[in-house]
């Protein structure tokens, strides 16, 4: 192997591109905000103006701070005409720095955000805690919307990022059959973006807090402290992070699949991946403009949202839901797949029409784009666009129909294995359910003219989001857990976390509908008496909801260090992943695998998927 | 290059072709960045325009981006045909045609503050679309001229100009958004 003759990182060295890092961004930070004060002093401006210092500076740190955690050493010096240092193949020290292997970075993705997911449910609790009571109970409502917006942002980053970044990272390249992603080093790069992002959300509150909730509307985004600011910035960063992410997986499914991977031999989680990448590496772009906007308003002078100046507020909504309506779909299209992988693979059946599903996928991708206008039905937009916005909504439901009975059918007449990633699959099923049809009454515009910013729709989106997204990714860790870890859970633990789990989201969400139909506003700290008992009530389940948290963690930390040693394909399952050891080792496959059949055809005598080489003597056949 | 330091004995990956799709794709993107520009322009000003906007520098910038993509397709060809005098001379001149455009917008910014400054709201969007265009010219000086700097020892026209052709079809890309930026801030009425 080229990089064999690389020492491995020992000890505490292997945190030090990390610190590296940290001091490279400290310096480019001061060297850009030094630069923006030089230039304004020369003009004849007052140079310690804050907004221009701490953009420009954030700009050179963010450089610095990616030069110093290993993008000079592994990548910028070639443009220097200097030759790039080898990285080390092996090691943990792979994991604290910028890694080109697409398992490492799959693994830094998946931990990151499960970090960051705990962190916005303790926001969660923090808020149900003020909402236990009518009033104030423990907090102001300037702090209450600091901590909204972060709970919003954070969970928005967690279910933008955790399924593409983590599982797809780590299973495209072994699903369809290469040894790594198309542009590693720009996957690493779209690793190495969040950490910045992170901390500017978490300094935000140092800075006043902002409270215009994930959104960021202006005319408040511009005028909200300057933890608007920060906010802003780590939203753009988060925002290039994902365009990269969808660059790179769109050119690794189109050109390094496997001999024989033909398109209708793809796994389903890869064409879902597909078609997210596809959205995300379009109109991703144009939230990043709508957020560069309220930056420019803020610290430029311009005035795209001021209108004594001619500036127009909506636009920014524009802008803003025609990439946040497709977004969503970024969240729920991979967990589609996730759900119809498992419950094939868990079902023992052929997934019920493939070909149809991998079309409603593109069908979703099309209409997502033409979709975005209902978020606006309240806010003063042009009543002859309601009627067209209306019916482009409740087209989706068509294609999103056709994946949801293509579950349905899959499990119909299989023999189920009633184990905890099946369990999470079918509660998603379940909540998916009750999220689409309530839907309906939001993308209709009479029932929307009501329901618009009630608990309605934050119980609502927490059905597709949490009950939906969520469930799915619980299921996907379960069922890749010992792929990834090369170690077996506690089954018993996981059925324990999915039951507590799904009867207090149930429990917690459900009310909230409730609520929302009296006339309980979402983004408030406070609500009509008549609602206090329901409200005590949902708390005490989020709490409960929360405390499940526990038991997954525990499982997953335990089972991690502890846990039997799994063997590489524990679900006997079709899919090339299963075809390599646990972990799989760099490079994947002991040769290129070549693919020869469906990977679903479940039942049927003599069906494979796929033989990886002579030598390793592997194939799925039945 | 090979897709990953692997020595396992994999066919090779056509890196060119992967390349190539992923530039486009980058293309693909960066096109809804700018189209997200533009659409703001007609939202919030429909076709709206002050008299004060030179139309001889307007015109006379364009007339030089658009020459910079005739020596850059130049560069390209020469890097195809092994030529290297070609081609170093024709991305110094790419390069020159490029800083060249950024000097006219810089003037053009100077009187765009006294016509229409960035609060005004013709200035808003003068100022963000041409500064977000001129940031993509000065990132595409940057990749040719790193390109330059590389290319000096032959490595490109002994074989692969994939650096060559990169850089020169992302500056085709900052062209042709230009093409569309010229007549929506300066022509239409």
């Amino acid at each position: 192997m080229a990089g064999s003759s690389v020492a491995k990182d020992v000890g505490l060295r292997a945190l030090l591109p990390l610190v590296k890092g940290f001091l490279f961004g400290v310096v480019g930070f001061l060297a850009g905000s030094g630069l923006v004060a030089g230039v304004r002093a020369l003009m004849g401006q007052d140079p310690w103006k804050l907004g221009p210092l701490l953009v420009v500076g954030y700009i050179f740190g963010l450089v610095g701070w990616l030069l110093g955690v290993g993008m000079w050493d592994y990548w910028v010096r070639e443009w220097f005409g200097l030759s790039r240092k080898e990285e080390p193949s092996a090691g943990w020290g792979r994991f604290f720095r910028f890694c080109t292997d697409h398992k490492v970075i799959g693994v830094q993705y998946l931990v990151t955000f499960m970090v960051v997911l705990l962190l916005g449910g303790l926001l969660a609790v923090g808020m149900r805690v003020e909402l236990m009571t009518p009033g104030r109970t423990i907090m102001g409502p300037g702090t209450y919307n600091t901590l909204m917006s972060l709970h919003g942002i954070l969970m928005i980053a967690v279910a933008v990022a955790i399924i593409i970044g983590g599982f797809a990272n780590f299973l495209v390249p072994l699903m369809i059959g290469c040894e790594e992603i198309a542009f590693p080093r720009i996957n690493a790069l779209s690793y190495w973006l969040i950490p910045p992002v992170a901390v500017l959300l978490l300094a935000t509150p140092l800075m006043g807090g902002f409270e215009t909730g994930w959104t960021a509307y202006p005319p408040l985004a511009v005028t909200n402290p300057r933890g608007e600011l920060l906010f802003l910035l780590a939203f753009i960063t988060f925002g290039f992070s994902s365009i990269l992410g969808g660059l790179n997986f769109l050119t690794t499914i189109i050109t390094l699949r496997a001999p024989g991977m033909t398109w209708f031999r793809l796994p389903i989680f890869v064409w879902s991946i597909l078609a997210a990448a596809m959205i995300s590496l379009t109109a991703t772009q144009f939230v990043g403009f709508s957020l560069l906007t309220d930056v420019l308003d803020r610290v430029a002078g311009t005035s795209f949202y001021n209108s004594t100046q001619g500036g127009k507020p909506l636009l920014f909504q524009h802008l803003f839901w025609f990439y946040s309506h497709p977004a969503v779909y970024i969240m729920i299209l991979p967990a589609f797949g996730i759900v119809l992988e498992v419950v094939s693979h868990l079902a023992r059946k052929p997934l019920f029409a493939y070909r149809w599903v991998a079309g409603s996928f593109l069908g979703i991708v099309g209409l997502s784009f033409i979709v975005w206008a209902h978020h606006l039905f309240t806010s003063g937009m042009d009543e002859r666009l309601h009627l067209p916005f209306m019916v482009t909504t409740e087209l989706i439901s068509i294609p999103t129909g056709m994946v949801f009975l293509a579950g349905l059918g899959t499990l119909w007449m299989g023999r189920l294995q009633l184990n905890t990633p099946m369990l999470f699959a079918l509660g998603f099923f379940f909540n998916f359910l009750i999220g689409g049809i309530t839907g309906i009454y939001l993308a209709d515009v009479p029932t929307d003219l009501h329901f618009q910013d009630s608990y309605f729709v934050v119980s609502h989106f927490h059905y597709t989001i949490m009950g939906g997204e969520i469930f799915a990714l619980l299921a996907a860790t379960y069922y890749w857990f010992p792929k990834i870890t090369g170690r077996m859970f506690s089954e018993r633990l996981g059925r324990l976390h999915f039951w507590w789990m799904f009867v207090t989201y149930n429990l917690t969400f459900i009310p909230m509908f409730w609520t929302g139909l009296h006339g309980m506003p979402r983004r408030v700290a406070d609500y009509p008496a008549t609602l206090a008992d329901t409200n005590w009530w949902v708390s005490v389940f989020a709490f409960l909801l929360a405390a499940s948290f526990l038991v997954f963690v525990w499982n997953m930390v335990y089972s991690w260090v502890r846990g039997p040693v799994a063997s590489a394909n524990p679900w006997q399952a079709r899919t090339l992943e299963w075809l390599t050891s646990s972990p799989p080792p760099h490079g994947n496959f002991p040769r290129e695998p070549e693919v020869v059949g469906s990977p679903y055809d479940y039942g049927i005598p003599g069906a494979v998927h796929a033989v990886v080489g002579a030598a390793a003597g592997a194939s799925n056949g039945e | 290059m090979a897709a990953h330091p692997s020595a396992i004995g994999w066919v090779p990956r056509p890196r060119l072709f992967i390349n190539r799709v992923g530039l486009w794709l980058f293309i693909l993107s960066e096109s809804f960045l700018f189209g997200a520009a533009l659409s703001s322009r007609y939202y919030l000003q429909g076709a709206e325009r002050p008299p004060e906007v030179n139309q001889l520098l307007g015109l006379a910038i364009t007339t030089v981006l658009l020459a910079s993509s005739l020596s850059a397709y130049r560069a390209e060809m020469s890097a195809a045909h092994g030529h290297l005098s070609g081609l170093l001379r024709n991305l110094a001149a790419t390069i020159a045609l490029g800083l060249l455009f950024l000097i006219g917008v810089g003037v053009e910014w100077h009187e765009a503050f006294i016509y229409f400054p960035p609060a005004d709201p013709y200035g808003t969007v003068f100022f963000t679309t041409t500064g977000l265009h001129a940031f993509h010219v000065l990132t595409g000086v940057i990749a040719l001229s790193i390109v330059l700097y590389l290319g000096r020892d032959g490595r490109f026209t002994h074989g692969n100009y994939w650096g060559v052709e990169g850089a020169v079809k992302y500056w085709h890309f900052v062209d042709v958004a230009w093409v569309f930026i010229y007549p929506t801030l300066y022509l239409v009425r």
